[in-house]
């Protein structure tokens, strides 16, 4: 007879252990780094910058706890499910008031479960960080498969769209009829593809990035007239993004850079960081002036990025960009169905584009809210999780009344 | 009162010696690899292949003998001179045919001069493989700044122009008056520079890879040039990624390049569809394509690991083809109309047709498809190369009528 595992629903818990000699092994790669010469100029135009990475890789080795990830994640309900072959890993916790609403978050890419961390209480507890019990919400954060603690898939296919089904899966073992979705970076991209398939019980979705861009916003550049001057600057923004040397490698060969970074701490950290200007400059300021931004700290970066090197998944979480962009290429073809279920969304000021609300709406024809968030870049819940925090609760605000419970 | 070396012009004779620290460090690392989870496709369509990599890896640790590289260069007559602030290394074998036709070749990315040293006997003593003196070259070998042992750069704008004009100053240090150059991959850029800086000495060029087609579209009114079209597109769509992060975010890739010999093999080794296949072939089943054996795709990577140069190699792109670097600011140079040379090899990225050569440069003296060989032309094939090389250039050839 099993105790942990609850035979209904194939949900056990789960809890985090790592090895000493793992963290170990992780501190001499380190130590042992063979770095190169100086970047050949004064700013990030070449890249991640010497100087800042062997200020990381000193914290890391000299000033950073290593026991963080364990003790961060462990403090917290953790489950494993197996869906549709693979391994889920997922944080799970309800809140005490009756009537909260479900949430599921998805992270993105450099992310993980680690970002949403700090939401966790002012979304499940909202009546200790300043909101009402009507804010409540039941808070579902899975690891994308081949992300941290859930397992790499072994076979080509797990793209937004079979993720998304496996999300819809997921909330349907977790007892939950009616539940909304939230997503940026690759999670938009899940919470996308949820939405256009609608499953039952899914009320609404929440984005902090507009993934529907490649899908049907590129397609309607074609017709200049529907943009304006700002919005033209927002499209190149938008170009800019998928002309980054990171997307292209991890869209075409993601095996190939999965070498360097399962190899090289120093490699995945400086590939990791490189995402965008604007969180490239934050987190440098914190390794060298120890000036924070928002929630981005020295320790909260590096719990990310040490969770990336212990569970390996380097390569694995690569090759999402490589089935993004084999869907979004089939997508052009064959473009997906229209979003008829509720959208909300938040226009971070320091995200990689600014969406102008005529996107989003092109985008998504239901759109229920939308709001300019006063700070807040890429990793938005990361970097302001009260805020992140606030906007959920607005963005689901209408959704909770219609509800049958 | 001067001594008899001249500072700035100076030639000074070069020999390499490894030591033995850093090979045991190198073998260290790749006895230590974590590798990743084996791709989930049964091609190279999501990169270089686990088993490719391993097989490469093992070799490397159990059979590839370290003294090799040594070995090879240091039996060829090496140089370093001091041009505008960077050392440059070269090789510089001259013919015992007194009147051979000075020659200077440049290799490109993830090349060095090893690609090119098969090359030097054909090309240097023509008559002991089975050619007539007449077809001799003096040959000048050098590593591009930041590349093997020529040294980094310290500073922006070494572009493909600025290394043009130290090739240059190079040959006239050499004291070469009436000289041709040639080269394939980044060496073709920088040869396709001196053809248009057109300096004094310089008579003619021949590439391997035809350097306006990476700048703008190209005629498509043949199937020839139709396909070619395709093969161009198919290469920015599915393989083009280590040449946009290089020439983009050079220092971000310069980290693992460093610091994880099989991360550096790996980057290398995914040029191009057509090399790897060649080079998992030598490592998967033993079975090479001409001279793109194992141990000399070792010699390669081995040599980028020992000197150092995964970053500052990467940044040769930046300054190339990157949008941040000063040269994407200046006016494009005139037009070459110096004679020109070509030579389709069929496994390049794209198959070059006669009528974009013809489009591209104005005097074009020479034009051949051969049967054989891809992007690593000289590497590759470098019995045919050197065929190539001495066909492209016979008019040129000082007494004989064209």
């Amino acid at each position: 007879m099993s105790t942990t595992v609850d035979t209904a629903t194939g949900i056990r818990p789960f809890t985090v252990q790592i090895s000493q000699e793992q963290i170990d092994n992780l501190c001499r790669r380190i130590g042992d780094t063979r770095w190169p010469s100086a970047e050949l100029v004064q700013d990030a135009a070449q890249g991640v910058q010497l100087e800042f990475l062997r200020e990381l890789a000193r914290y890391w080795v000299e000033d950073y706890d290593f026991g963080r990830i364990e003790a961060r994640l462990n403090a917290l309900p953790q489950y494993m499910t197996n869906i549709d072959g693979l391994d889920i890993h997922f944080i799970h916790v309800k809140s005490d008031h009756d009537g909260a609403l479900p949430l599921i978050i998805t992270h993105g890419w450099p992310g993980s479960v680690i970002e949403m961390l700090d939401v966790i209480g002012p979304l499940t507890d909202p009546t200790a960080h300043g909101g009402s019990s009507d804010d409540a919400f039941d808070v579902v954060i899975p690891s994308i498969p081949g992300f941290g603690f859930s397992s790499q898939p072994t076979e080509a296919g797990w793209d937004s769209g079979r993720i998304g089904a496996a999300w819809a899966e997921l909330m349907n073992r977790l007892g939950y009829s009616e539940y909304v979705a939230q997503g940026g970076d690759q999670g938009a991209g899940v919470t996308d593809a949820m939405g256009r398939q609608a499953p039952d019980g899914l009320l609404g979705v929440h984005f902090n990035f507009l993934d529907a861009i490649p899908k049907e916003l590129l397609t309607a550049a074609l017709t200049p007239r529907i943009f304006t001057h700002e919005e033209r600057d927002q499209l190149g923004k938008v170009v800019g993004v998928f002309m980054r040397g990171y997307i292209s490698e991890m869209g075409e060969h993601p095996q190939t850079i999965g070498y360097s970074l399962l190899d090289s701490p120093i490699g995945l950290a400086a590939w990791m960081l490189d995402h965008d200007a604007d969180s490239y400059a934050k987190i440098a300021k914190a390794f060298l002036e120890g000036e924070q931004t928002g929630n981005l700290s020295r320790d909260n970066i590096l719990d990310n990025i040490t969770l990336y090197w212990l569970t390996s998944t380097g390569a694995s979480t690569s090759r999402i960009y490589w089935e993004t962009s084999k869907a979004a290429a089939a997508s052009f073809k064959n473009p997906p169905p229209h979003m008829r279920l509720p959208a909300a969304y938040t226009v971070f000021p320091d995200e990689l584009f600014q969406a102008p609300r005529h996107w989003v709406k092109h985008a998504y024809h239901h759109l229920v809210y939308f709001n300019e968030a006063p700070k807040g870049g890429h990793f938005a819940a990361w970097e302001e999780p009260e805020i992140f925090a606030d906007e959920m609760r607005a963005a689901f605000k209408s959704l909770r009344n219609g509800r049958s419970e | 009162m001067s001594t008899t070396v001249e500072t700035g012009t100076a030639i000074q004779p070069f020999s390499i010696e490894f030591p033995e620290e850093a090979i045991d460090d190198l073998r260290r690392r790749v006895g230590a690899t974590r590798w990743p989870s084996k791709e989930l496709v049964p091609d190279r369509s999501q990169g270089v292949q686990l088993a490719t990599a391993q097989a490469l890896a093992r070799y490397w640790l159990d059979e590839y003998d370290f003294g090799r590289i040594e070995e090879r260069l240091n039996a060829l007559p090496q140089f370093v001179t001091e041009i505008d602030g960077v050392d440059v290394h070269f090789i510089h074998v001259r013919s015992r045919h007194e009147d051979a036709l000075p020659l200077i070749m440049t290799h490109g990315w993830p090349g060095s001069v090893i690609e090119m040293i098969d090359s030097v006997g054909p090309l240097t003593d023509p008559t002991a493989h089975g050619v007539g003196a007449e077809d001799a070259f003096h040959l000048v070998l050098p590593s591009l700044p930041g590349y093997g042992f020529s040294t980094e750069p310290a500073q922006i704008g070494w572009d493909l122009d600025r290394t043009a004009r130290a090739w240059a100053e190079l040959m006239d240090r050499l004291g070469y008056t009436r000289y041709v150059a040639q080269g394939g991959d980044v060496g073709a850029g920088v040869t396709d520079a001196m053809s248009r800086q057109a300096p004094e000495g310089l008579i003619a060029i021949h590439t391997n890879l035809l350097v306006p087609a990476l700048n703008g579209p190209m005629p498509t009114n043949t199937d020839e040039e139709r396909a070619a079209a395709a093969q161009i597109a198919t290469f920015s769509k599915s393989g083009n990624g280590y040449f946009v992060e290089m020439a983009t975010r050079p220092q971000t890739i310069g980290y693992p390049l460093l610091d994880s010999p099989v991360s550096l093999a790996t980057w290398m080794v995914d040029h191009d569809t057509d090399a790897y296949y060649k080079i998992a072939s030598a490592f998967v089943d033993d079975k090479p394509s001409g001279n793109l054996t194992r141990d000399h795709i070792l010699d390669n990577i081995t040599l980028y690991w020992l000197t150092g140069t995964g970053a500052s190699t990467s940044r040769s792109y930046w300054e190339a083809y990157g949008a941040d670097a000063p040269a994407a600011a200046q006016k494009p140079l005139p037009a070459s109309t110096i004679p020109f040379g070509f030579t389709t090899f069929p496994g390049e990225i794209w198959k070059t047709p006669r009528s974009w050569v013809e489009a591209s440069y104005p005097n074009v003296i020479y034009f051949n498809e051969v049967d054989k060989g891809g992007h690593f032309a000289a590497w590759e094939e470098p019995e045919l190369f050197a065929t190539e090389i001495r066909a492209a250039f016979r008019t040129l050839r000082e007494g004989r009528s064209s």
